[in-house]
């Protein structure tokens, strides 16, 4: 089914503030924000312990000699210990859906919701939401983020909204019929599953209105972008964020789709190598980092996402002059050393992807057997790629092997294996076998 | 005149073969001629069986790729040079073998060959141009059945 892309419309001016603007309002921002985190008494000892005065802070430059905040030092300030108010100013609280024990709390001021209601207003404008839309939020509205961002967002360009919240699929879809739906706030997988329905319970295309996706709360490939565009025929939109830095918002796709734009007014964003911390060059993937520079509640200095990302600094066709992210292709946590080289187990899918035929279902087992890593990828072998001619499966090997080499830059080794033979997970896929670190070598 | 032949992907692995093997037996499935060709790390296992389809059906439920093919079977003369006159045409006429091996049975005092050439076609109508006789599949499953 064809997609019917919206025209480019900017729904802030501070969206296209030329570099030397954006950096001066930064600068300025920075030091107010490093003036506020004065008050919490964790960054005063993190400060201290880096040896650094807030009051040096004077220049963006400068921010590389504050110290990182990561996800175990909020956890270690539960509940509240992160607040840079009084909690008489913080008007909601969140939560991050912590996988184990306790969730990271957020707090958020009456500004704090302020801005992020016009951020998120910024990535629905720029995906094509329109006054005159309706929007069916089908993110559970609770603890996380997702749901109340997206929420006032959606009020705040003008357009209404159905909070349907998560679930409940048959009744999804009769809301979007009924009340002719131009737009889903969803995860891609939810999205999936309402395509699924629709399509097996025959309900016609006409009957829908639907135009638009903006998808957000889990990573997704552009294999399921391309195949929820195909079978539903709507457009379908990117953004990113997190609660630790505010919640959805962040960033944003445009209409052409080709990374989504941070909202650097509000953030700065930095792309460094998990391992060294030093920074990566753009287009390189590393690490983000965001600094909030407007946030009241919660302000936090170089926190550490974990998200593996690239950055593009280029100028975009649609006039924003914001730097662009790339999805977000893993975890800095996933992140592996062969040879000394970083490698995430995404760019080995990439790269699979790349050649017609393999599945998705591999491993990386990674050996040292005398003083070298020896990396291989375990493909599962399908009919689509098996060939009868010797001739064609080496041709198939080495295919796989220079896309590998081509992402990752190493050589590694390609093993086809009998299907359905590779570890199955449900939840999360266990991608790595490192052989190295059962044997105690690293 | 091009016969069904059913290749399986396996990993190298000890009692993949055998595996493969036991579900076609299981199947009551009649291996006329087979080849394996192989690597250190995985092979390909080419079969002439009775009844292709049930074959591929059987093996790909029991999780194998398994995959039809067409080949060609020729009669040759069960003499030294025999071989080489069929190789010869094909060089002649610009077509390369991408593999082949032989069947068990025989044609008369004639060997039976199979091959998979790039050109099928063009292969078929040089050998028949000079005189082979390119069995047809019918003809091949009469022999075996005997």
């Amino acid at each position: 089914m064809d997609i019917k892309l919206p025209s480019n419309k900017i729904f802030d001016p501070a969206e296209t503030l030329p570099r030397a603007d954006l950096k001066a309002l930064q600068t300025q921002r920075l030091k107010e924000t490093v003036a506020r985190v004065q008050k919490v008494p964790y960054y005063q000892k993190a400060f201290a312990k880096a040896g650094v005065s807030g009051d040096s802070i004077q220049t963006l430059d400068d921010l590389r000699r504050l110290p990182f905040t990561t996800k175990a030092d909020l956890r270690g300030e539960y509940p509240l210990g992160m607040l840079a108010v009084d909690r008489a100013d913080i008007l909601r609280f969140h939560g991050s859906s912590g996988t184990t024990g306790k969730p990271t709390m957020v707090a958020y001021t009456r500004n704090d919701l302020n801005m992020w209601a016009g951020l998120c207003a910024r990535f629905l404008t720029a995906g094509g939401l329109r006054p005159e839309h309706t929007v069916q939020i089908a993110f559970g509205y609770g603890l996380f983020t997702g749901g109340f961002g997206l929420h006032y967002g959606v009020e705040r360009v003008g357009a209404s909204v159905i909070p349907a919240s998560a679930g409940n699929t048959p009744k999804q879809v009769m809301l979007m019929m009924d009340m002719q739906t131009d737009a889903i706030v969803c995860t891609p997988s939810y999205a999936l599953t309402l395509s699924e329905f629709i399509l097996s319970n025959d309900i016609p295309r006409d009957a829908l209105n639907l135009k638009y996706a903006y998808f957000g709360g889990e990573p997704w490939t552009q294999d399921m972008a391309d195949r929820i565009e195909s079978e539903l025929g709507i457009a379908c939109f990117n953004n990113y964020g997190l609660s630790e830095v505010l919640g959805p918002g962040v960033s944003g796709d445009c209409v052409y789709r080709d990374g989504m734009h941070i909202s650097e007014d509000y953030f700065i964003v930095e792309c460094i190598d998990p391992q060294t911390l030093e920074p990566v060059a753009p287009g390189e993937q590393g690490e983000l980092v965001f600094t909030t520079l407007c946030r009241e509640g919660m302000p936090v200095i170089r926190y550490r996402t974990r998200d593996i990302a690239s950055l593009n600094p280029e100028p975009c066709r649609c006039g924003r002059t914001t730097v662009r992210m790339s999805r977000v292709t893993g975890r800095s946590d996933d992140m592996l050393i062969i040879k000394g080289v970083n490698v995430y187990p995404s760019q080995v899918e990439q790269a699979l992807l790349r050649v017609e035929g393999t599945a998705p279902h591999y491993q990386i087992e990674i050996d040292r057997p005398d003083r070298t890593d020896v990396a291989t990828v375990q493909v599962e072998m399908t009919e689509e790629a098996f060939s009868a001619s010797m001739k064609k499966m080496q041709e198939l090997k080495e295919k796989i092997s220079r896309a590998v080499q081509g992402i990752t830059g190493l050589r590694m080794n390609i093993e086809l294996v009998s299907p359905n033979t590779l570890e199955r997970f449900t939840g999360k896929a266990r991608r790595v076998k490192d052989l190295r670190r059962e044997k105690g070598i690293i | 005149m091009k016969l069904k032949q059913l290749s399986v992907f396996l990993e190298n692995k000890p009692g993949r073969l055998r595996e493969a093997c036991g579900i076609l037996a299981e199947n009551n499935i009649n291996l006329i001629t087979l080849s394996l060709a192989d690597t250190e790390q995985f092979g390909i296992l080419r079969l002439i069986v009775d009844d292709c389809d049930t074959a591929q059906t059987v093996l790909k439920e029991n999780g194998f790729v398994a995959k039809t093919t067409e080949v060609i079977a020729v009669e040759v003369k069960d003499e030294p040079g025999g071989l080489n006159q069929i190789l010869k045409v094909e060089e002649e006429a610009g077509i390369s073998v991408e593999y082949m091996y032989a069947f068990t049975i025989k044609s008369g005092e004639n060997a039976v060959l199979l091959f998979r050439f790039d050109d099928m076609d063009k292969a078929i109508e040089a050998l028949q141009k000079d005189g082979f006789n390119v069995l047809a599949a019918a003809e091949i499953h009469q022999r075996a059945a005997r």
